[in-house]
């Protein structure tokens, strides 16, 4: 059915028909609308046989879908940046423990400084965790990979992390289309866990593994991800016979048949970026792009066939991997080995600087001339930062550098 | 049985409620642990120490709980001595189903699985949350002040053994006065732990007004079953305190673990008392009073309290500091060995 | 979705860890020998029987002393149980009351009429005792167990010996000591009364015994010469005690009629007999004053004796002799105990009223009965030595009580008799009798006294004090049922184990295997660390630690 809704809305109504059981919730900006409008659900009753609980940390939160996952119920939680922080030793928990727990992730830049604006720089800490990430560039497809990610995750035994930019998409109202709940039950069937905790056949669950086992545990959680390579856009092309629309899969190619240059991006930047590759195609340029989908499993094979044709790859991404430079650019360079191919890296939006067209139209120009720094910062105030690396090597101990900037600003400083 | 005719009920026995089971006694008046039947939660080949305080009031509390609720309990268990030597991979020394996450989060699962039984229609099954000083004192306080806010539907058990034991005895907020641990040595012009404001997690439960808050120790069993027998028969968040001698710890021969646990009662160091819904309810009396430098003298972390060297004046202000806490316990919680002289709790007489 | 590998463990797999190989020592049960049963001069199993007692087995528990003793009803009151002077309940509040749960059981038995069956079926061998006292009684019963024809012959004209002629009534109602002897005989005993033996030897060949017991006690009574004006007047306790016994009427507890001592007697000695004279004299009717030599912790008599005694009136002068007896009156001398404890005389008279002297001062063996035996050897004072099997010189005759060096006590006596019995039993079997070896002596220092309740102990009552200084009523009364059954439940079952579970449940690593009742206790060895709780927690010291060979 059609709505117009908030993006966060979307998100909680997809939740709420998948059917969770508990849901808990510790507030953060930008995730706080969607545990907000599944509190109202299930007060009024529109999500039944559920529980919502306030916990007192991000850590709880999760803690507390770990203990409900456990014990053979459909289990949800959200957070975002500095929330997915604190709950990190959670979070590894979770998927060390092969517990189906879906959790968005409303991306919001980690501080200090305090920032509540998006990037994937949270999503990006805990990459490696061990949870399935899958990131949305549009609100619809935000709601419809929380359906394929309850799925997935209980099939595989293993969490999944749903990325959604925080504000640009949970604080977006668009037209969306909200299944019904029987489309939904007919999707997605009931849980049907090994219950782990049963008096009925007891367990202990979290033991202490030494290193003569270590290692196979940890392979065992890679083969997950290997599987879920094959699953993935299984799932996704199930799910468009369903409900007649692609949602999810590895990745979205857009016009990169017979691209010269391809961009590589993910999130909600892709629909911009598509914007400019339309723009920039009608002008004649050989330009594509592919939207990443789902990070981890990285799809390095996918990629390196969707890339391996172009000249050159241009990476838009949301996180500076402070002392290196691109972390999704990292990633499709691995997907590369074999192939002789440049890829530039293009660090947009920290902090939620907006991305515009007009820049990404001026970066892709100077991509296909080969023109880009490696790696690029896009719309970089060079002047606030040229004052304020002559400012630090004037003083000693200059303090927090926004400050300093600040500071230099206010006194006008040149 | 009465051959002379006379109708006087037995009243005495030997032992009485003292000991753990008793020829004597009915059945239903030994303790859970007497009986060959019992469900041993915790069973052998686990890594222990010799004379573990822990194991055993684990397996004290947790068969108490089973019969409790009829074998239907699920255990959450924070990381710490407790969890390392029963799960070390391939062996497990549990019987009855258990999950460990993290150190700080136990009460926060245990949360989580009681929500998940009540929504799955299992709500006969009844949860119960464990850890150690560490993880509840420090690590784990904010989950479990936020476990009783909620008044989550979890017994939480504290085995206190007064410092970070599994690590390697690193002090915690439980560690008394003066004690050695391996961050606080007995070293130096000031030696053993700090003399702070102490953190009586008993009280801070209280503070939440949750159903039910109680202290045991492993000394004594009758004491110790019937307040996880009394507390499951509340639902709500519960809080027990049990002190756990550790012997590797505290420096004590395995063997007196026990005898331990007693002086530290006996002595009014550690009080035992019940509380409803924040107000104490019932004290254990004392029953032989004992001075408290007889519980230390037998612990090796507090041998440099009576040393000839060191910082003499220092060390038996530390003696005084511990005394003066037992004193008043005595009086704070009514424990009053005076008025209360006869320590038969009488089986069947009523 | 399928379990985790590794990190998720099926239960109790750890029972494949087999901790036992930590230990460097382990726990082993062991019976130790209580401290009552080390004291019982007869050899009783006083545990034993307590643990049945405690139970309300008051058959079993009766069985259980008759085992050792065939007289509990008796013992129960006129043994001085030094079994309650070595109980280590002593040590945490009061001794338990064990002769009084003892009387409990022998005053049951012979209300229910409760006999015991024969070890053996009939040797027939046959075996002479002479002497129907405490220790001839019990060889006669213990031979008679054990399948042999005994005969016992007594002098006097009714068995009891000095049960009879020596304790009084108030002590030890004849009714009782009665019923004790007609079990004996129901069991097939043979007692002939007014049976004087004279020559041993003779009276085997003549009965055909194959050995002789003989426990004729010391019934003779020492004298010293006192001046005095009519000898008449000077008796001597024992002569008194017999009188009493043998007067006529005193039934029920009156003094015997016609029986008139004086109205103010002085006892002259400090044991047991003095007291019994002074307290029988007083319930004649006299006034009595006793006179000893030393102090009264010296005085060999028991103090709650001496105690009775004052409570019923006698006086007693301590540290003063006898000089002379006059009319009406006698001469007293002060004593004072010098540098050593000995009494010496200070010069110091004093004159006391008094009608007639009894003399206390010791009893003796008469000799005649085995003097004439060549290879008999007697000490002086008549005592006759015996081996450690309890045989005289001459092969195949035992002698016991109070007429072989021992103390003299009635337990002592019955004591002498079980062993003499079992002697002789290997005697006539051509074996060797070897006691069995004894375990270590359940010392307090093992016990752990915490697990007992508190628990005072209970009061036998006691007969009011006009009844006390008019009759022979039995002056200290028995307990019922159930404070018996509280005193039964008081002992703490020194040395063995009673099954309180306790190292059942304090073993952290679970590695103790509960049998079942009656069954104890077993240690699993493949998962015990050593760790010493067991031992130390088990009240009544039942557990040892013994270092492993490593």
């Amino acid at each position: 059915m059609l709505k117009q809704i908030e993006g966060s809305r979307g998100i909680a109504e997809a939740v709420a028909l998948c059917r969770p059981k508990v849901i808990c919730a510790y507030p953060i900006t930008p995730q706080t609308h969607i545990v907000e409008n599944l509190s109202e659900m299930v007060r009024t009753g529109e999500l039944t046989g559920c529980e919502f609980i306030n916990v007192e940390s991000e850590f709880a939160a999760l803690s507390v879908a770990i203990g409900s996952s456990a014990t053979g119920v459909r289990s949800y939680t959200a957070t975002s940046s500095q929330g997915l922080l604190f709950m990190a030793e959670a979070v590894y928990n979770a998927s060390g423990l092969g517990l189906p727990i879906v959790m968005t992730l409303g991306n919001r830049a980690i501080g200090a400084p305090i920032n509540i604006w998006n990037d994937h720089s949270d999503a990006m800490a805990l990459k490696d965790a061990g949870w399935i990430m899958l990131f949305a560039e549009t609100n619809q497809e935000a709601l419809d990979l929380h359906l394929q990610a309850f799925l997935l995750a209980e099939e595989l035994g293993c969490p999944v992390m749903v990325n959604v930019d925080g504000f640009i998409l949970t604080h977006a109202y668009e037209r969306l289309d909200v299944p019904t709940q029987e489309e939904v039950d007919a999707f997605l069937p009931p849980f049907d866990p090994a219950i782990l905790l049963d008096p009925d056949h007891p367990l202990s669950v979290g033991a202490m593994v030494g290193p003569d086992a270590f290692m196979e545990v940890r392979y065992l959680a890679h083969h997950k991800h290997l599987r879920a390579l094959a699953r993935i856009p299984e799932i996704a092309g199930d799910f468009a016979q369903v409900f007649g629309r692609e949602s999810g899969g590895l990745i979205h190619e857009y016009r990169t048949g017979d691209a010269d240059t391809i961009v590589v991006a993910m999130g909600s930047v892709n629909g911009t970026i598509k914007d400019v590759v339309d723009e920039l195609r009608d002008e004649g340029h050989n330009i594509g792009s592919v939207a990443v989908t789902s990070f981890r499993p990285f799809p390095l094979q996918t990629v390196h066939v969707a890339l391996e044709h172009a000249s050159r790859v241009v990476v838009v991404e949301k996180n500076l991997a402070i002392g290196l430079g691109g972390t999704l650019a990292s990633n499709v360079r691995m997907a590369l080995r074999g192939a002789e191919l440049p890829v530039q890296t293009v660090i947009a939006g920290l902090g939620g600087r907006p991305i515009t067209a007009r820049s990404l139209r001026k970066a892709f120009e100077e991509g296909e001339r080969d023109e880009l720094d490696e790696p690029t910062f896009l719309d970089l105030n060079w002047e606030v930062v040229g004052r304020e690396l002559i400012r630090v090597s004037e003083t000693r101990r200059s303090g927090p550098t926004a400050e300093g900037v600040l500071r230099a600003t206010a006194e006008g400083r040149p | 049985m009465s051959i002379d005719g006379s109708s006087q009920r037995i009243k005495f026995y030997q032992t009485g409620t003292w000991t753990i089971g008793n020829r004597l006694l009915d059945p239903e008046q030994r303790t859970v642990q007497a009986s060959a039947d019992r469900s041993n939660a915790l069973t052998c080949g686990h890594r222990a120490c010799q004379g573990c305080g822990e194991a055993l009031a684990a397996r004290y509390a947790l068969d108490a709980a089973l019969r409790a609720t009829d074998g239907r309990l699920i255990a959450v268990n924070a990381t710490g001595c407790l969890e390392v030597f029963t799960t070390p991979y391939p062996e497990s020394s549990w019987q009855i189903p258990w999950l460990h996450s993290l150190f700080g989060n136990a009460a926060a699962v245990a949360s989580g699985v009681a929500a998940a039984l009540r929504t799955s229609g299992r709500e006969d099954i009844r949860v119960v949350a464990q850890g150690g000083d560490g993880g509840t004192t420090d690590i784990g306080l904010g989950c479990l002040s936020g476990m009783f806010e909620r008044n989550d539907d979890v017994l939480y058990i504290c085995y206190d053994n007064e410092a970070y034991m599994n690590t390697g005895v690193q002090r915690s907020s439980a560690t008394p006065p003066g004690a050695r641990t391996a961050t606080t040595p007995a070293a130096g012009p000031r030696p053993g732990n700090d003399r702070g404001t102490g953190k009586s997690v008993p009280r801070i439960a209280m503070a939440h007004d949750i159903p039910y808050v109680a202290t045991a120790t492993v000394a004594d069993l009758h004491d110790l079953e019937a307040k996880v027998t009394r507390a499951m028969e509340f639902h709500g968040s519960r809080y027990i305190h049990i002190l756990v001698p550790c012997p590797l710890g505290w420096g004590s021969e395995p063997a007196v673990t026990i005898r331990l646990a007693r002086l530290a009662t006996e002595s009014g160091l550690f009080p035992l008392f019940e509380a409803e819904h924040g107000q104490v309810v019932r004290s254990t009396p004392i029953r032989h009073l004992t001075p408290v430098a007889d519980y230390l003298k037998l612990q090796k972390r507090f041998a440099h309290l009576f040393k000839a060297n060191g910082n003499q004046e220092y060390a038996q202000s530390g003696l005084h500091v511990l005394q003066a806490e037992a004193s008043r316990n005595i009086s704070i919680y009514n424990l009053n060995p005076a008025a209360s002289a006869d320590g038969d709790r009488g089986g069947i007489d009523s | 979705m399928t379990r985790e590998f590794a990190s998720t463990l099926e239960p109790a797999t750890s029972l494949l860890n087999e901790t036992g190989s930590w230990r460097t020592e382990r726990p082993v049960f062991v019976d130790r020998l209580p401290p009552c049963n080390h004291a019982c001069p007869a050899g009783e199993n006083c545990q034993a029987w307590l643990y049945r007692a405690e139970e309300g087995d008051y058959h079993g528990a009766w069985e259980q002393i008759m085992v050792d003793n065939p007289l509990p009803a008796v013992m129960g009151r006129a043994c001085y149980h030094p079994c309650e002077t070595e109980c280590n309940r002593a040590q945490v509040d009061e001794a338990v009351g064990i002769h009084a749960i003892e009387r409990f059981l022998g005053d049951l038995a012979i209300r229910q009429g409760w006999n015991i069956s024969l070890d053996r079926t009939e040797s027939g061998r046959r075996v002479l005792v002479v002497g129907s006292g405490p220790s001839g009684l019990s060889a006669a019963y213990h031979l008679r167990r054990l399948g042999h024809s005994v005969t016992v012959m007594e002098a006097g004209p009714v068995a009891g010996g000095m049960m009879r002629f020596g304790i009084p009534k108030y002590r030890l109602p004849r009714e009782v000591l009665d019923a004790e002897v007609r079990r004996l005989t129901a069991l097939g005993i043979e007692i002939q009364t007014d049976a004087k033996v004279n020559d041993v030897v003779e009276t085997m060949g003549e009965g055909g015994y194959d050995a002789c017991f003989v426990a004729i006690g010391a019934h003779l009574a020492k004298r010293v010469d006192i001046p005095a004006p009519d000898a008449g007047k000077i008796l001597d306790a024992l002569g008194l005690l017999r009188q009493i016994e043998t007067g006529s009427g005193g039934r029920n507890g009156e003094a015997p009629e016609g029986l008139h001592v004086g109205r103010r007697i002085v006892v002259y000695g400090g044991g047991n007999t003095a007291i019994d004279a002074a307290r029988s004299a007083r319930r004649l009717g006299s006034e009595a004053v006793i006179v000893y030599r030393r102090t009264r912790d010296r005085a060999p008599a028991h103090d709650f004796e001496i105690q009775e005694a004052l409570e019923e009136g006698v006086q007693i002068h301590w540290l003063s002799t006898i000089k002379s007896m006059d009319e009406g009156q006698l001469t007293i001398e002060k004593m004072r105990l010098n540098t050593e404890g000995w009494p010496e005389p200070t010069g110091e008279l004093e004159t006391i009223p008094g009608d007639a002297l009894i003399l206390a001062l010791g009893q003796d063996v008469d000799t005649s009965i085995l003097g004439r035996i060549p290879d008999v050897t007697l000490r002086k004072d008549g005592i006759v030595e015996v081996d450690r099997n309890m045989m005289t010189g001459h092969p195949g005759i035992f002698a016991g009580g109070d007429m072989v060096p021992a103390e003299r006590t009635i337990t002592v006596a019955v004591g002498h008799g079980k062993k003499a019995a079992h002697c002789i039993d290997a005697y006539l079997n051509g074996t060797q009798h070897r006691p069995s070896p004894k375990h270590e002596l359940a010392d307090f220092s093992l016990l752990n006294t915490w697990y007992y309740n508190d628990a005072d102990r209970t009061v036998q009552p006691v007969l009011g004090e006009i009844r006390r200084r008019t009759t022979f009523e039995e002056v200290v009364g028995g307990l019922d049922e159930s404070t018996a059954l509280f005193e039964a439940r008081r002992c703490l079952s020194c040395g063995n184990c009673f099954e309180c579970d306790n190292c059942f449940g304090v073993c952290p690593d679970n590695a103790i295997i509960k049998l079942g009742p009656g069954r104890r206790f077993e240690v699993n060895y493949d998962f015990c660390k050593g760790c010493g709780m067991c031992a130390e927690e088990c009240p009544c010291g039942a557990i040892e630690m013994v270092p492993e060979a490593i």
